[in-house]
């Protein structure tokens, strides 16, 4: 931190590759601001995150520090079963969005053939939409889909995991295609081309050519795609089932229960969870950087 | 093939032996590039028309399906009624409540945020990187928790109503306002203001900025003329990523919202899971919301951003 | 292209082969109601669907998991472990916010719960909508425990789908520090103006309960058809604009955090709180004089359960006897089980706000099935929300 407080000289100290530091005043007032949002992004993490060793069922109130609530979240059933549902349904989910959205994003940038825009559009559909209106679009679906398949075959299928994943997929395609997207159009065409003339087969050239160099792109889209899915909240608290909810519905249920420690240290696992996601984004983009 | 060109030497251990040159053979390359893109991408293509644009045309079919005596759907008398009642009082009340809040919000993140990324775009390279980690985390981290702290800290037993109360306020009550909603909303959108920003600002051409600098009176002058015009399309693009969330919000509203903070996607969502059950007109808000989406988008597109 | 006509096409055909019928319509067990479509032209109608065909079972046999659907803070979670400890199945409990959004859940398909709560009102609708399955009473012999007063409910005369879960009144949950020491038993306390103005309350989620407090305060049957004294009722909520939240399961939390000063809500939930607070002295159960709701909550089989032998399993296991007194001991709630009363707790039975003593039974109402004007009493109620 006392690189935030670094004296200016009075004199512009460009760093080679900054803006020009404004005037000294004006400069600590932006310091007095940056502060101030940094601590209004971290002192509610660190409050809750303080409150889950809480040793009073009411969360508000401390009443001593314990790691129980940790030991309960454990092996409390329910909240196990959520966090296996979640990584079920992210890992799973991950993987298909990861290459449908790697082929949607080298159809895109890589080719030209009719109806090209109109997949455009489509792509882009899923980013800009609220998730209010996809998940009501997608509980819609399900209904009638599984209606006409009952009445088709006498099978009644059922919401769950099954229904949750899918879901997923349909935002992650967008999601990972973006980023690969952003990957490709970066990338010069001649070391592809090089690789068509030298490659007897396509697909030889892709594997040893594109898509190394797009890996750090996918790698992106893929922890995006990790995340997303990890924090949804709306999609799969309507598509969901019996039995079958993520941790974060399950979490969201609580909220409107009854507070107790016991979700701040849930709450402490996701958080963890993130940060291990950011880590892991910044090794990958890291390499890229290096590429 | 034509014989015209004595075929060149093919090696038979390549799987692709090279074709004649000839005009005809081009357009078929093309062709087959053509077809070959379109492979590529249907399997991504036909899913998103499964599961996304068949979907979406459920919600615009049932939009104008009717309900019947008992609250059931029926795909039958298709009617506009839905849509007539969006004109209704309460849902204008929400749907204006809605976009009010959504903007405030936005306002509050570009104000709170432009200082805060121009500050960051114009720190040395590696501080930069530190700071700009020290952002993400709680961006990728999950809505849900970080709503959940604000419900936390405002609630009547948390340290701000205990403030309030102490210096006076008697009657402070936080939590289930439209303002703890709001709180909510910046909370979590401000990332989403922030790295937009600060991607424009660094792109900044430094000699412009000096240049202005010398050009104008005052450091304000050159900051209205010069830097803010140049840095609009980061503006744009951060209000379209915070509004965008916040129009539409469901969880934060849920959680930190009460009476008289219902926004759309509370309203909405009762229609389907809730207790009004009435899936036409929540098919009808669906679609409206997603139409106001999209005109916002469009204009984000056409603002010339393309990069999210 | 080509591929964007081929959706059109099906969603067309989606469409088409969906025209006049009712969404879910056939909710039931084999072949049932997948041709009662609604008529088209009018669209308003729904016939009477067809009932899902009952099962046989054997007593304590299972067919699989049992996925439970209930109201949240209702089940002893012990209880379920033993449950599914002794029948050697993994037993889950999800949880619902009102009758409504049971059945909106029941509606949207597709999650096939095995045994639902719903109280005595929705018995009658989820019956005349062919939701229910109809009990195979060899598996339930435990039935006979039920006490006779529960025996012949007007909503399901022969029992035939339902057993009783437990009953309980709808009142006030209080902050004497807010009230005064001895508050008046009234409704006044979330429609006053002079009394509630000042205050913080939360009102239940809940239509008939919500709209049904209003109507007790003016005078009215909770369960009138009359769209007039509905409207009346529902305005007096949307005046009272001194209500902080409607929840229907956060209200003792919010009492006992000092966030609410007043709390519409079921007397189980208020009273465990209360009991269970460091200071139980400073709250209070209220039955308000002017009338107030008495329930039961019963358990039911869903027809598009898929371990229907398991459901009935369950069911006989809460009748038992010990298990039903735990039930009782845990939730606060009354049961209808007379064979577990020797199990339960003194104080709990000596309760007059969980057993009301007779005049209060005289001023307690159960709501009723009010068929068409259900759709009111929802549509009003969303409007009072705001």
């Amino acid at each position: 931190m006392s690189a935030l407080e670094m004296p200016s000289s009075g004199t512009e100290e460009v760093a080679e590759d900054s803006l020009a530091r404004p005037q000294r005043s004006v400069d600590r007032l932006l310091a007095g601001n940056a502060w101030l949002v940094f601590a209004f992004l971290y002192l509610p993490i660190l409050v809750l995150a303080v409150y889950s060793f809480n040793d009073n069922d009411r969360v508000g109130v401390w009443g001593g520090a314990s790691t129980r609530w940790y030991g309960e979240m454990f092996t409390n059933a329910r909240v196990m079963d959520a966090l296996w549902t979640s990584i079920t349904v992210a890992v799973v989910s991950t993987v298909i969005a990861t290459v449908l959205g790697t082929a949607a994003a080298l159809s895109m940038e890589r080719y030209r053939y009719r109806g090209q825009r109109t997949f455009d559009g489509l792509l882009y559909l899923p980013v800009i939409i609220p998730d209010i209106t996809m998940a009501v679009m997608l509980l819609l679906f399900f209904v009638q889909a599984f209606d006409l398949i009952f009445v088709a075959t006498g099978v009644q299928l059922s919401r769950g995991v099954g229904t949750i994943t899918l879901a997923h997929v349909a935002f992650n395609i967008s999601f990972v295609a973006l980023v690969v997207r952003a990957r490709l159009s970066g990338l010069d065409g001649a070391l592809e081309e090089a690789a068509a003339d030298l490659y007897a087969s396509r697909w030889q050239a892709f594997r040893r050519v594109t898509l190394p160099l797009i890996a750090p792109g996918v790698a992106g889209g893929a922890l995006l795609a990790l995340t997303l899915s990890l924090d949804d909240v709306v999609i799969a608290e309507f598509v969901s089932g019996a039995g079958s909810t993520t941790l974060p519905v399950y979490v969201f249920g609580a909220l409107r229960r009854g507070v107790t420690p016991l979700i701040n240290a849930v709450s402490v696992l996701m958080l963890g969870g993130s940060i291990l996601l950011v880590l892991l984004s910044l090794m990958v983009s890291r390499r890229r950087d290096q590429q | 093939m034509s014989t015209t060109v004595p075929p060149p030497e093919v090696d038979p251990d390549l799987a692709d032996p090279a074709p004649p040159p000839g005009p005809g053979l081009e357009r078929a390359a093309e062709k087959a590039e053509s077809r070959r893109g379109f492979l590529v991408g249907l399997p991504s293509y036909a899913y998103l028309i499964l599961f996304f644009a068949l979907p979406l045309l459920i919600v615009v079919i049932y939009s104008f399906a009717t309900r019947s005596i008992r609250g059931r759907t029926v795909l039958g008398g298709w009617n506009l009624d839905s849509y007539g009642r969006l004109l209704d009082d309460l849902v204008l009340d929400i749907a204006w409540r809605s976009l009010w809040i959504a903007v405030l919000t936005t306002v509050v993140c570009l104000v709170v945020s432009y200082p805060f990324a121009y500050y960051l775009a114009t720190r040395p390279a590696r501080i930069r990187g530190v700071l700009l980690v020290l952002v993400m985390i709680p961006f990728w981290s999950n809505l849900l928790v970080r709503t959940y702290a604000w419900r936390f800290l405002l609630s009547s037993d948390g340290p701000f109503t205990s403030f309030l109360v102490a210096i006076g306020f008697e009657d402070a009550q936080l939590l289930f306002t439209p303002t703890a909603v709001m709180i909510g909303l910046v909370y979590g959108y401000l990332p989403f203001m922030i790295l937009p920003l600060y991607a424009t600002i660094e792109r900044l051409d430094h000699s412009l900025v000096e240049a202005a600098r010398d050009l104008y009176a005052t450091g304000w002058q050159a900051f209205w003329k010069v830097t803010w015009p140049l840095t609009r399309p980061g503006v744009i693009a951060g209000s379209i990523l915070v509004f965008i969330p916040s129009f539409g919000a469901y969880v934060t509203p849920e959680i930190l919202g009460g009476r008289g903070s219902t926004m759309l996607g509370s309203y909405i969502a009762r229609q389907f899971i809730g207790t009004a059950s009435d899936w036409p007109f929540g098919s009808a808000l669906s679609v409206t919301i997603l139409l106001v989406m999209m005109v916002a988008a469009t204009a984000y597109f056409r603002s010339g951003g393309k990069n999210l | 292209m080509r591929v964007r006509w081929v959706a059109v096409l099906t969603a067309g055909a989606l469409a088409l082969a969906g025209c006049g019928r009712e969404v879910g319509a056939d909710d039931g067990g084999d072949g049932a109601a997948a041709t009662d479509a609604a008529g088209a032209e009018d669209g308003a109608d729904d016939g009477g669907a067809e009932q899902p065909q009952a099962v046989e079972c054997e007593e304590g046999e299972t067919d699989g998991d049992l996925l439970f659907y209930n109201w949240s803070d209702y089940m002893d979670p012990d209880l379920l472990t033993a449950f599914g400890e002794e029948f050697g199945v993994t037993a889950t409990e999800d949880n619902y916010t009102s009758n409504e959004a049971l059945l909106a859940q029941i509606r949207a398909g597709g999650a096939d719960y095995d045994v639902i709560v719903p109280s005595d009102y929705m018995v009658a609708i989820m019956i005349e909508e062919g939701v229910l399955l109809p009990l195979d009473k060899d598996a339930v012999p435990n039935a006979s425990n039920v006490d006779e007063a529960f025996a012949e409910p007007p909503y399901d005369p022969d029992l035939t789908y339902t057993l009783p879960y437990q009953w309980g009144t709808t009142g006030i949950g209080v902050d004497l520090e807010a009230t005064g020491p001895d508050p008046e038993a009234t409704w006044g306390w979330l429609f006053d103006p002079d009394m509630a103005g000042d205050l913080s309350i939360s009102m239940l989620d809940d239509p008939r309960e919500t709209i049904g407090a209003a109507l007790y305060y003016l005078g009215y049957d909770p369960n009138t058809q009359s769209e007039e004294e509905i409207q009346e009722a529902a305005d007096l909520v949307a005046e009272a604009d001194w209500v902080t939240t409607f929840t229907s399961d956060q209200y003792p939390e919010l009492l006992l955090t000092g966030e609410t000063e007043i709390g519409h809500g079921y007397s189980g939930n208020i009273l465990d709180n209360i009991y269970g607070a460091d200071d139980p002295d400073r709250y209070a159960y209220l039955i308000p004089e002017e009338g107030a709701t008495i329930w039961t909550d019963n358990m039911a089989i869903l027809g598009s359960s898929q371990h229907p032998c398991t459901a009935h399993a369950f069911i006989n296991f809460i009748l038992d006897a010990e298990n039903g007194a735990q039930l009782t001991n845990w939730t606060f709630y009354a049961s209808p089980n007379a064979a577990a009363t020797e199990f339960i707790d003194e104080e709990v039975l000596e309760d007059p706000a969980i057993y009301p003593d007779e005049d209060v039974r005289e001023n307690l109402y159960f709501l009723e099935n009010t068929g068409e004007s259900e759709i009111l009493y929802t549509d009003l109620f969303t409007r009072a929300q705001g």
